[in-house]
């Protein structure tokens, strides 16, 4: 870094100060950053005008991050609450003199079609018949008009249900047709308001049931249902107290859901599913299948990718205005450059280096695209919050985003601060000198 | 065995001009000692200036060489050009070239950012360059809050500050009155006896008398080398007061 190829003088000249003791040489980087800031500070109006392109930009971009993040999680929850790795099978299909009935117009699957799925096909986890009702539920001098469902204790598995409070019921309690029943947390809350229900007694009609649960929370599903807004009991205990049981379709249900395990192929397990329903229902090949099959995480997951395509479109937009904020920076930095041409020439005659020159002004367009980019994230912070409050978005502030945008912003000025910097760099000190 | 701290040998400065070439500065034979008081003389576009910045390392002869203590300057970088003149050449201009937006004590320290000096030596040796222009109570005033004879000094200052055994002055007295004139060159002088060798460029006879040699330039070439007895600047500002 000292000057090369010099031989010292020996002796040195006499000078009116002592010589200066060769230092480590070149303009650190404290004083360049220093120097970097005097600058800006002295055009203060003009470097905050600068930055607020940058500012814009980086606040867009939180925004946006924040936003759709926020609008993603809430969708990924809702693919968790209705339960992953789902299939719905819905009987239907029935044709009577020609005309389709439509489906889930008549119960043509039942409680041994269930039975028979994981026996079957090897990729199910568990598979649970449902029937489900509308009731007036009584507790005391409460009730409540819910839907009950009417199914098998792995329907708990299959839905990802968990416990608020007590247990859930037993195959045996099933078979045995008890009169238990599990209350989700709206039902819970209406009834029984902040006491515990576990042991308590509800009437359904005028057959008592003993509550021997509570569901956990999930929420609204994608259609904007409440969950928790359910009474759930034994398939068997429906059958034999409450929907009472005529003799055709004695061991009917409405829905099979059917968890497939983890990292099986869903459609595969549909097809499998499709041709052992046209086997146990003894369809003719020219005819059309008798159930239907829904994918519900499937529904889900283009809402999924919906909000992942709008996400990107607002990124992009937020992307073109740091580049015109960007553009912003170089413009400014080439006018600093040519208003300080003088000042250019002043410092390499007095021994800075092209590589000194560059290095402050480099700095200076990095520090004015951070300036922008912190407060642009502060701002975004606040707006993403603000905006998240007045429309009931969920958001949901990402700190790796955070970092990003101010990374984001320090390479803008990097990149749009680079070729000002170096035409300052390349000035010829006798021209930068004579400049006006 | 002191090495002449200026030795120039067929110096050559040529510029490309429409169809032809210009001859700034055409085959300059010269020697400086360590310590002289040297005023390089001429009308405009003699050459003078040119000489100034190929002898300032700003410019690279176009032919000849040039021995700045000794060291053969035509094959340096552009990077070792910029650390020869931190060291050992400090410029003073006619327009001051102050940055506006630093005050004296700031302007003056500005060359050490570039050798790496921390700032607590910068601002000692800055206070004490300024002290030595006699500005010890103007550190804080920045350029506008000054004369123009007291910016003059700042630059000086801000000349001496890396300790360098030559000042390098183009028209230091081109923008002021002349007593003001006058005391900026006792103060060269004075720098002068102190041991410091000064190059003055000017086309005043009267700013030339007040160093020890003169070279005159005409059309690019060195036509007369003259040593005469100076003029002492402080005493005749003695004799006006």
């Amino acid at each position: 870094m000292n000057a090369p190829h010099l031989a010292p003088v020996a002796p040195p000249a006499v000078s009116a100060l002592s010589p200066l003791p060769r230092g480590r040489g070149g303009l650190s980087f404290p004083e360049a950053l220093w120097a970097a800031l005097g600058a800006l500070n002295a055009n203060k109006l003009r470097a905050a005008l600068t930055a607020l392109g940058i500012f814009i930009g980086v606040a867009a971009v939180m925004v946006t991050v924040a936003v759709g993040a926020g609008a993603r999680q809430q969708v990924l929850a809702q693919i968790q609450s209705l339960g992953a790795n789902l299939l719905l099978v819905w009987g239907g299909n029935v044709r009577m003199g020609g005309v389709s009935l439509g489906a889930g117009q008549r119960a043509n699957i039942s409680w041994d079609d269930a039975q028979a799925i994981p026996r079957e096909i090897y990729a199910v986890q568990v598979a649970a018949g449902t029937i489900r009702q509308q009731q007036q539920i009584v507790a005391g001098n409460q009730n409540w008009a819910t839907t009950v469902t009417a199914t098998d204790p792995d329907w708990f598995v299959a839905h990802d249900w968990t416990l608020a409070e007590g247990r859930f019921f037993t195959v045996e309690e099933n078979m045995a047709g008890r009169k238990v029943v599990l209350l989700g947390a709206t039902v819970a809350e209406a009834l029984f308001g902040e006491e515990n229900p576990v042991g308590r007694e509800v009437r359904i009609g005028a057959t008592p049931f003993e509550v021997i649960g509570v569901l956990g929370r999930k929420g609204q599903n994608p259609q904007g249902q409440d969950q928790d807004d359910a009474v759930v009991m034994p398939y068997w205990t429906a059958r034999r107290s409450v929907m009472g049981s005529s003799r055709a379709f004695a061991r009917a249900v409405s829905t099979i859901s059917v968890k497939v395990h983890e990292g099986e192929d869903m459609a595969l397990v549909e097809e499998e599913l499709r041709a052992l329903f046209r086997q146990r229902h003894r369809v003719a090949a020219n005819e059309p299948d008798t159930v239907q099959i829904r994918n519900l995480s499937e529904i889900a997951a283009t809402r999924d990718a919906s909000a992942r395509t709008l996400s990107l479109l607002l990124a992009s937009v937020a992307a073109v205005s740091l580049l015109v904020g960007g553009i912003g920076v170089m413009n400014i930095m080439l006018v600093s450059v040519t208003e300080r041409t003088k000042e250019i020439g002043l410092r390499l005659a007095v021994g800075a280096r092209p590589a000194d020159i560059l290095k402050q002004f480099l700095l200076e367009a990095v520090l004015l695209a951070l300036i922008g980019g912190a407060a642009g994230v502060a701002a975004g912070f606040a707006l993403a919050h603000l905006l998240g409050g007045l429309a009931g978005w969920p958001v949901l502030v990402q700190w790796d985003a955070v970092a990003l945008a101010v990374a984001v912003s320090g390479l803008t000025g990097l990149f749009f601060g680079y070729w000002p910097a170096r035409r300052a760099a390349q000035l010829d000190p006798i021209a930068a000198l004579r400049a006006e | 065995m002191n090495a002449p701290l200026i030795e120039t040998r067929d110096l050559a400065r040529h510029y490309p001009s429409g169809e032809g070439v210009v001859a700034a500065l055409d085959g300059v034979n010269v020697t400086i000692q360590p310590g002289e008081f040297v005023a390089a003389m001429g009308p405009s576009g003699s050459g003078k200036s040119t000489f100034l910045n190929l002898i300032g390392c700003l410019d690279t002869p176009t032919r000849g060489t040039y021995r700045l203590a000794g060291e053969d300057v035509a094959h340096l970088s552009t990077e070792a050009l910029a650390a020869l003149r931190g060291e050992r050449i400090g410029f003073v201009f006619q327009s001051f070239h102050l940055l506006p937006r630093l005050d004296a004590l700031s302007n003056v320290a500005m060359p050490m950012l570039y050798r790496g000096v921390p700032r607590a030596v910068r601002e000692k040796r800055a206070a004490e360059a300024l002290a030595r222009v006699g500005l010890a109570g103007r550190m804080r005033h920045r350029p506008n809050q000054l004369s123009g004879g007291q910016q003059q000094r700042v630059a000086i200052a801000r000349a001496l500050v890396n300790g360098p055994e030559l000042l390098l002055a183009d028209e230091p007295t081109g923008a002021l009155d002349s007593r003001t004139g006058i005391e900026i060159m006792a103060l060269f002088q004075a720098l002068n006896a102190a041991g410091v060798a000064v190059l003055c460029v000017t086309h005043d006879a009267s700013v030339a008398a007040y160093a020890a040699r003169t070279l005159r330039f005409k059309d690019g070439k060195m036509v007369e080398d003259r040593r005469h007895t100076p003029v002492d600047a402080a005493a005749l500002l003695r004799d006006v007061a």
